[in-house]
């Protein structure tokens, strides 16, 4: 199962490095449906439970202090706000970013390769004050940890 | 386009990447204030991570990710290795880079 998975994660990576340059030169496929394989559908979810249920077939986790989540407890300016995750649980094979103030919560999905840490540190928009989750997929099963960010300037829109 | 700046460095044996890409990351819902018209979403979409054959890292963004995004994550690697990374934004754009682990 684990080894199936990364495959596909590596074969949907090498098809849309090369397909995209030959596709666009024939003019064949738009570039929409090359990025078919991006899950439109969790990232235009309104709601966490909805979001979860797109990317991992499920909204209920485990919460878990396995997972860490590392945001800063006030965020002056909410459009660059640094998040880190990490998952100690073994066999992390996904993990997520939702901020659940967002109108749409799902902000990023990560799969690490063979070999690679369940970690990724990046920036992302809060447009208020609210609930950061991390979510990590191991062997089936989901395990968050939460983190709350209070935002005095927003970062969605003006 | 050179919208990507790479550093990887070993330590021991693992290999922190620390990347830079610039991009605008727009989520389609802000307006121009002169205007009163919504800019066009624009944003990454897929940024995958490679090291020869070997994928490191794919990742799903949407809007939510901050504008000129930065990106972290650690693998067991060494010097020497060659970091590849490329990203692909919703309106077709793409690009590439590589990077050697210093």
């Amino acid at each position: 199962m684990n080894t199936n998975l990364k495959r596909r994660v590596f074969l949907k990576g090498s098809v849309a490095a090369s397909t995209l340059g030959v596709a666009a030169a024939a003019g064949l496929i738009t570039p929409s449906a090359v990025l078919a394989a991006w899950p439109a559908k969790a990232f235009e979810s309104k709601k966490v439970p909805d979001a979860m249920t797109a990317i991992f077939g499920d909204a209920t986790s485990e919460a878990s202090e396995k997972v860490k989540i590392t945001a800063p407890p006030i965020a002056e300016n909410g459009s660059t706000v640094s998040i880190t995750i990490e998952s100690e649980v073994p066999n992390t094979d996904t993990m997520a970013i939702l901020a659940e103030a967002n109108g749409t919560p799902l902000v990023a999905t990560f799969m690490p390769g063979d070999g690679t840490k369940a970690y990724a540190r990046t920036r992302i928009k809060l447009g208020k004050s609210g609930d950061v989750i991390a979510v990590a997929k191991a062997d089936g099963k989901l395990y968050s940890n939460r983190a709350g960010v209070k935002v005095t300037i927003g970062g969605c829109g003006g | 386009m050179a919208s990507i700046k790479l550093k990887a460095k070993a330590k021991k044996d693992i290999v922190s990447v620390k990347c830079l890409i610039n991009h605008p990351m727009e989520t389609g819902l802000r307006k121009v204030k002169e205007t009163g018209k919504l800019v066009p979403a624009h944003y990454i979409t897929e940024v995958v991570a490679k090291s020869g054959d070997k994928t490191l890292l794919t990742s799903n963004w949407s809007g939510g990710v901050s504008a000129n995004p930065y990106l972290e994550f650690h693998y067991a690697g060494a010097k020497g290795d060659e970091v590849t990374l490329s990203w692909v934004d919703n309106q077709g754009g793409s690009d590439t880079k590589t990077a050697k682990v210093r």
